[in-house]
């Protein structure tokens, strides 16, 4: 897990006056899992929009793959207003074959049944396992993941986050993960970079994520506690 | 043999509009194509003035309408049905200042009785381009309306494809004018795409049915004006509502 993937070095996103990310450089290694922490307008999914080209930056940004993979909060994903369209249908505009998407739903635990499902009648933990399926079902090297678990309850955030530490461990994957959820930071990532329009932290969890590095993004006096699953 | 070319220009036109239709109903443009099926009228006053065919008249005004729009729209980033709407109100006043009284009626609800065979075979080319070019771009049109940012982490340039799906209706749009006129170009377009989406499970029945059904509301459109006589602009509109009301029947919850 040595060789960075993705290196950052003074990153600099405005939109007319007002800038969203300021002089950040950060690595990424291959195979790590880093959670961008941050409060509501911090430049999170900015900086996102920025690693992937959507967006004009200042800075360097070198990728040492360029097989990347992108999934979007499922609230910018639009499910109404499409056409009749299958889970199948969606699957193929990946140009992959059945066999590659059953085994793919088999790991994430939807049944098969599901590929004849509209696009737009899946619940809402259903359609994000369907979406973390379609992204990884071509074997991208790197995920990028912004708010992964927006909308689900409880016991389905657990569900996301286990299945894609399962990925992880199984492919080698590199994760790029956005979240306000402080909980699965300790369980689940190698590496936090707390941003708020600039760096604020940047390291291993444990030795990072002090109450004063936190009081520092939130501004306010957030106490975390680290969970332990059995 | 006027009809047999009309029926063959009118069943081409219908089913590239159809088709082309599906993918404006999920980008929710159905719409869009009325006021720019409006726009083809100072375009059919300019082939009127220039003696050329109205179709390319049609053409070359839509073109120059979608682009001062999208010019608007960069600058004002008001939404684009409204901008169409200023513009589409703009180019009808200043084509019926120069359309002659007795094609007023021909331009705004079409005409085929007078069809020419270079005319059909324009019409079935730009048609199978149109329907060639809608297959290409379809995925990546709808991945872009799932999501713009997965299209474009994809290395879909979604502007180059919006821009060519642009070129696809004022095609559509120009042809459609000699058919059913300046002013039910939408309903060519809407129409079939409703119907498809009341009867059908996926994109493919989809895509499909709005083809078929497009070029099936032309040919009963046709065929009921040789029998009857109304304007075939007319009869296409109402057999296309009649399949609509028919497909309300069988409509897939």
């Amino acid at each position: 897990m040595n060789e960075p993937i993705l290196k950052v070095k003074n990153l600099n996103v405005s939109f007319g006056e007002e800038e969203i990310v300021r002089e950040l450089s950060f690595e990424v290694k291959r195979g790590e899992v880093l959670i961008i922490l941050g409060p509501n307008g911090a430049g999170k999914t900015t900086l996102l929009r920025a690693l992937l080209g959507l967006i004009p930056y200042e800075g360097e940004i070198d990728w040492g793959s360029k097989n990347i993979s992108y999934l979007p909060p499922q609230e910018l994903i639009q499910r109404k207003h499409l056409p009749p369209m299958t889970i199948e249908e969606f699957f193929k505009f990946k140009d992959v074959d059945k066999e590659n998407i059953l085994k793919i739903f088999e790991e994430v635990g939807l049944n098969a049944s599901l590929l004849k499902k509209s696009f737009n009648a899946l619940s809402t933990g259903q359609f994000q396992r369907m979406m973390i399926a379609w992204a990884l079902v071509d074997n991208p090297e790197v995920l990028l993941f912004d708010e992964a678990t927006y909308g689900i309850d409880a016991g389905g955030e657990e569900t996301i986050y286990s299945l894609l530490h399962n990925f992880w461990e199984k492919r080698d994957l590199t994760i790029l993960l956005v979240t306000h959820d402080l909980d699965i930071v300790y369980e689940h990532a190698n590496s936090v970079l707390c941003l708020n329009k600039e760096k604020m932290c940047y390291g291993e969890p444990t030795k990072i994520l002090t109450p004063q590095n936190l009081e520092k993004i939130y501004g306010t006096g957030i106490k975390f506690y680290k969970h332990v699953h059995k | 043999m006027e009809i047999f070319l009309a029926l063959i220009m009118g069943i081409f036109v219908g089913a590239a509009a159809g088709y082309l239709g599906t993918l404006m109903l999920s980008k929710r443009m159905a719409l869009v194509a009325g006021p720019l099926g409006h726009l083809t009228l100072p375009g059919i006053a300019l082939a009127f003035l220039l003696g050329i065919d109205i179709s390319i008249g049609a053409f070359f005004v839509v073109i120059f309408g979608i682009f001062i729009i999208w010019l608007l729209e960069m600058r004002t980033k008001l939404p684009m049905e409204a901008l169409t709407a200023i513009v589409f109100a703009v180019g009808v006043a200043t084509a019926l200042l120069f359309i002659p009284e007795d094609k007023t009626i021909p331009a705004l609800i079409g005409d085929i009785s007078q069809v020419s065979p270079m005319a059909v075979a324009v019409t079935i080319i730009l048609s199978f381009l149109v329907i060639f070019v809608t297959k290409k771009i379809y995925k990546k049109i709808t991945l872009a309306e799932i999501s713009a940012d997965i299209a474009s982490s994809r290395g879909i340039d979604v502007k180059k494809y919006n821009f060519i799906y642009l070129l696809c209706i004022a095609i559509i749009v120009s042809l459609g004018v000699k058919i059913v006129g300046g002013l039910m170009t939408a309903a060519l377009v809407a129409i079939p795409a409703c119907t498809s989406r009341n009867l059908s499970r996926d994109i493919f029945q989809y895509s499909l049915g709005g083809l078929v059904l497009g070029g099936l509301s032309c040919a009963t459109g046709v065929l009921a004006f040789n029998f009857i006589g109304v304007p075939a602009g007319l009869l296409i509109i109402f057999s296309s509502a009649l399949f609509f009301l028919i497909s309300l029947i069988f409509k897939r919850t």
